[in-house]
């Protein structure tokens, strides 16, 4: 087996030092009703490289990949040109096959990978400080809600329409168990997020307003209002961002007065993988820094007093802090926050602001040719790269229909929203510096077809 | 091209300049190369991506919100960009440079082979909202890492989405909870050994239970009397980790487990440590409802510096009907069907929720599957027994100069674990381990399990050769005796790292985590 070095030679020299006759002997501990006589069911023998990637290149090929149709699907997974340079340097053994450091004097790269990230992200976002990841952005939403609870001593969320529902499972499953209270509701297929109605639902009992921005729909709120309104209550303002693009040409909601900043880091070097692993991102204002859940990499100094960089404040950890701690997390998306992290690098200011207009010029040229076709209304008045739509039937078949033309043209809110059917019609459509004049054309031409 | 390193020695330190033979005026070290912070090196109207031009793009859609500046985030050139991140990567120690030997981490092998699957574009540039015909082989996937994961463990089913191992405790622990409200029968204990790992008691207090603690017996397992003892109307269940922190098998977890079914609770196994077990020993068999499986452990997804890891929960045929969304299942046309919200009322309606939003780490499940194909029902059974001959080597050929607390009492798992028993007075589990890092190893797992004093668990895992072994355990014998005589210039090992050791103090009471200029 090419994995495994050691030979039948090694076993037996290996099992003499031990005083052993053989490998089972030293499973001596197991009951014997409990060790496992055959083989596992069904599963075959040892296969050669070659056999196992035809094996997974056939359950590849039966996919439709997004890079060979017309492909506008966003809603919180977003399809961004990656440059090469980041899947070589990820690739790099000694970042891909390095553990968490907790080692800092053999960890330095990762460790000084870490507070760039973090330091990326802080600006990003415009908070003060961020950690080193979360699993992903619905994971991050819920923790941002959870510290919310720490904080103020309050057990109300009040979420937006606006935030994605499997964020919105997500913290319903969590909440069910921790005994905090969410108010949510459904989003509105109307031009604007009705920004007043959600102000009017912070009371005393409020820990924390949760907005994503831009939100479901791709409408953006007015984040500076509502934090206004949360804070003058005593509750916190926590933003979501599931497109951090968008912060390319959209003031950061740090700017704008959230407490905390949460967000889906998966449109900056990750790709779109069938949804995972990703890579949540978590800012926040520092005077709440010892609540913060998850790993921090902070800077300090060694015997010589050369700048060095280590894990930090982990008297909040699961590891030390067992049952008191602030999370049980004990990971977070390293891999995700380097390949984020050098995708930024790449970029740069000014090449994030470029990709986000670019991916804002596809939007609006996309909705322009969408507003042209018979029985579509484009429901935003403003949009970063995603806008929501309504069409004359179901959108669940509609968006079927056009895979059906080879054209992912969208997704549908009936998926998003199985139970309301308010939204059955409505489907949701993204476009990225990907996007080109020829997709959109061909969206426009099925969705005639499906539509006529 | 670089910026100067502001860590670099310099004429005027003068008598404060670093002690370290030959000075430099980079501060580099010939092939160990010193790198500034991007914040030194870049700026934000540098780039390393062409994009055609944006002036003149049409921004009034945005509305109010707009912004006014590009973000303030330096950029680099991609040479500036590649050279960044690599002289970066030198300076960490992976297991592609070395035996890991860090215990319960299961530091071993990542198949290239795995990394080129999770590449394929069916799998890496697919989304996760596509309609599902456009997905089935995407969700084959699932199904069948799903199908071995059920076969392996001896299980009726599994939650694949929870993104790690404390993620899944999570998953598992939820589904103990809905399982007992379902049955109106709701307990708020959960009994855990003090072994455990940390993110045992974390999870189980997240999850809205009261922990209690269950001592451990002599020999370094858990006291199955005193745990039965306590066991009664207000007991949820127990977490217990098989092979368990001290790299023993819980030889008693059939009786455990039958005595916490008797009084009404489920037995939640950590996953943990089933490298050690794979293809031997089915937890299903010994009476488990819940155990978290590390993909990134057993079935060698990359730890990538921290993650992303992915933390499948199988599930007995009590917990099954309470696992998360989304759910995927075969279908009798041989179609996988995924389950979401929309099908959950009909198809699984006592699914406790939803603990992420998609469908879990796909990228990991690719390169699991992979794996386990790859080694195939001999070549897994190989894997538990490589890995714990390994470790019983490695135990055997230190136990003269190093304490093994349970080493008497017969073979260990897959780590072996020793403690600092026996070393000069001042002499620390830290300064062997900083020492080992001198060596050209990655320390082992220190100061853990607690119930050892200065612990350190020692896991080679299957994919080190007896020759790498041997230079290890040389390496060991070295510096056991070091300690045992007092050797001082260990207590102030790494001398030959990239950095000394480093002051985490000062980190944690003025923490900096964000560059500021």
């Amino acid at each position: 087996m090419r994995y495994l070095p050691l030979t039948d030679a090694d076993r037996s020299a290996m099992l003499s030092v031990i005083g052993a006759g053989s490998i089972d002997e030293l499973f001596a501990d197991v009951p014997a009703e409990a060790r496992l006589a055959v083989p596992i069911a069904g599963l075959p023998n040892h296969a050669t490289e070659l056999a196992v990637e035809r094996h997974m290149a056939r359950l590849s090929a039966n996919n439709t990949t997004a890079g060979s149709v017309p492909f506008f699907l966003g809603a919180g997974a977003y399809r961004h040109h990656v440059p090469a340079t980041v899947d070589h340097m990820i690739q790099r053994g000694e970042f891909l096959t390095a553990y968490t450091p907790y080692q800092p004097e053999i960890a330095q790269g990762t460790l000084q990978v870490l507070f760039e990230f973090q330091t990326q992200v802080a600006r990003l976002f415009g908070t003060d400080v961020a950690n080193a990841s979360l699993y992903d952005g619905s994971t991050a939403c819920w923790e941002a809600i959870a510290m919310a609870g720490r904080v103020t001593k309050r057990g109300k969320a009040v979420l937006s329409g606006g935030v994605h529902p499997h964020y919105v499972e997500t913290a319903r499953t969590m909440a069910k168990f921790t005994g905090d209270v969410l108010d949510t509701s459904a989003p509105v297929l109307e031009a604007t997020p009705d920004d007043d109605a959600l102000i009017a639902k912070i009371d005393a009992e409020t820990s924390c307003v949760v907005v994503q921005y831009p939100d479901i729909l791709g409408r953006i709120p007015d984040l500076a209002k509502i934090a206004a309104a949360a804070q003058g209550a005593g509750a916190l303002l926590i933003a979501v961002v599931t497109e951090p693009v968008a912060l390319g040409v959209l003031q950061s909601p740090g700017s704008l007065g959230a407490d905390i900043v949460v967000g889906e880091g998966q449109s900056l070097g990750v790709g779109l993988q069938f949804g995972g692993p990703y890579l949540g991102l978590f800012g926040c204002r520092e005077k709440y820094l010892r609540q913060i859940p998850g790993r921090l990499c902070g800077e300090t100094v060694d015997a010589d007093g050369k700048r060095g960089f280590v894990l930090t404040l982990s008297t909040r950890e699961q590891h030390i802090r067992r049952e008191k701690a602030t999370s049980n997390i004990c990971t977070n998306s390293g891999l995700c926050a380097l390949a984020f992290s050098i995708h930024m690098t790449l970029l740069g200011g000014s090449g994030l602001a470029d990709m986000a207009k670019l991916s804002h010029l596809a939007a609006r040229k996309t909705a322009a040719a969408l507003a042209g076709v018979p029985g579509v209304t484009v429901v935003n008045s403003h949009y970063f790269n995603e806008f929501a739509v309504t069409l004359p039937t179901d959108a669940r078949q509609i968006v079927r229909d056009l895979a059906d033309r080879q054209v992912l043209g969208g997704i549908s809110l009936g998926r998003l929203y199985p139970q309301e059917t308010a939204l059955a019609n409505g489907m949701v459509v993204a476009a990225t510096e990907c996007t080109t004049d020829e997709d959109i054309a061909a969206l426009v031409s099925a969705l005639k077809e499906v539509l006529a | 091209m670089n910026a100067i390193n502001p860590t670099g020695w310099r004429p005027s330190m003068g008598e404060n300049a670093p002690d370290n033979g030959i000075q430099t005026f980079t501060c580099n070290r010939a092939l160990q190369l010193e790198e500034p912070l991007l914040f030194e090196l870049g700026n934000a109207d540098r780039s390393g991506v062409d994009f055609p031009e944006t002036d003149g793009i049409d921004l009034s859609a945005l509305g109010p919100m707009a912004r006014a500046e590009r973000p303030d985030l330096p950029g680099l050139s991609e040479p500036e960009t590649v050279r960044h991140y690599t002289r970066l990567s030198r300076q960490n120690y992976a297991i592609d440079l070395g035996l890991f030997p860090l215990g319960s981490c299961t530091m071993k092998h990542n198949p290239r082979l795995d990394e080129k699957v999770a590449r394929m574009p069916g799998f890496a540039d697919v989304h996760p909202l596509q309609p599902v015909h456009t997905v089935q082989g995407a969700l084959g996937v699932i199904n069948e890492l799903a199908h071995w994961l059920i076969e392996l463990t001896g299980m009726h089913g599994v939650a694949m989405t929870p993104k790690a191992g404390a993620h899944g405790e999570l998953c598992g622990l939820l589904c103990i909870r809905a399982a007992l409200e379902a049955k109106g029968d709701p307990r708020d204990v959960i009994l855990v050994p003090e072994s455990a790992h940390g993110t045992n008691p974390a999870t189980a207090a997240f999850a809205g239970f009261k922990v209690e603690n269950i001592p451990a017996t002599p020999d370094g397992r858990v006291d199955t009397a005193a745990l039965t003892a306590r066991l009664g109307p207000d007991v949820a269940g127990v977490m217990i980790t098989n092979p368990n922190t001290c790299g023993l098998f819980e030889r008693d977890l059939k009786i455990i487990a039958d005595a916490v079914h008797a009084a009404g609770g489920y037995v939640y196994c950590d996953g943990a440590n089933f490298n050690a077990i794979v293809g031997r020993v089915r937890p299903g068999d010994l009476g488990v409802d819940a155990m978290h499986i590390n993909l990134h452990k057993t079935f060698s997804t990359p730890h990538g510096g921290g993650g992303p890891g992915s933390g499948p929960v199988v599930l007995s045929e009590a917990l099954s009907p309470f696992g998360p969304l989304p759910f995927t299942a075969r279908q009798a046309d041989g179609s996988i069907k995924l389950i979401e919200e929309e099908q959950a009322h009909e198809e699984h309606p006592h699914a406790f929720g939803r603990m992420c939003a998609f469908h879990g780490q796909m990228g990991m499940y690719t390169r699991a599957l992979a794996y386990i194909l790859s080694h195939g029902a001999d070549g897994l059974r190989q894997v538990s027994g490589d890995a714990v001959l390994n470790a019983n080597y490695v135990l055997r050929s230190l136990d003269d100069v190093l304490d093994a607390p349970f080493g008497a009492a017969g073979p260990c798992m897959h780590e072996a674990l020793f403690s600092d028993d026996g070393f000069a007075p001042g002499f620390s589990t830290n300064d062997l381990a900083k020492g080992l890092i001198d060596e050209g190893y990655h320390p082992m797992t220190v100061y853990f399990p607690l119930v050892v004093h200065g612990a350190m668990l020692v896991e080679p895992t299957e994919t080190e050769s007896k020759a790498g072994l041997d230079q290890f355990i040389g390496a060991m014998r070295s510096l056991a005796e070091r300690a045992r005589a007092g050797d001082e210039l260990l207590k102030s090992a790494p001398h030959l790292a990239p950095r000394r050791r480093l002051d985490e103090t000062l980190a944690a009471r003025k923490p900096k985590l964000v560059y500021k200029d």
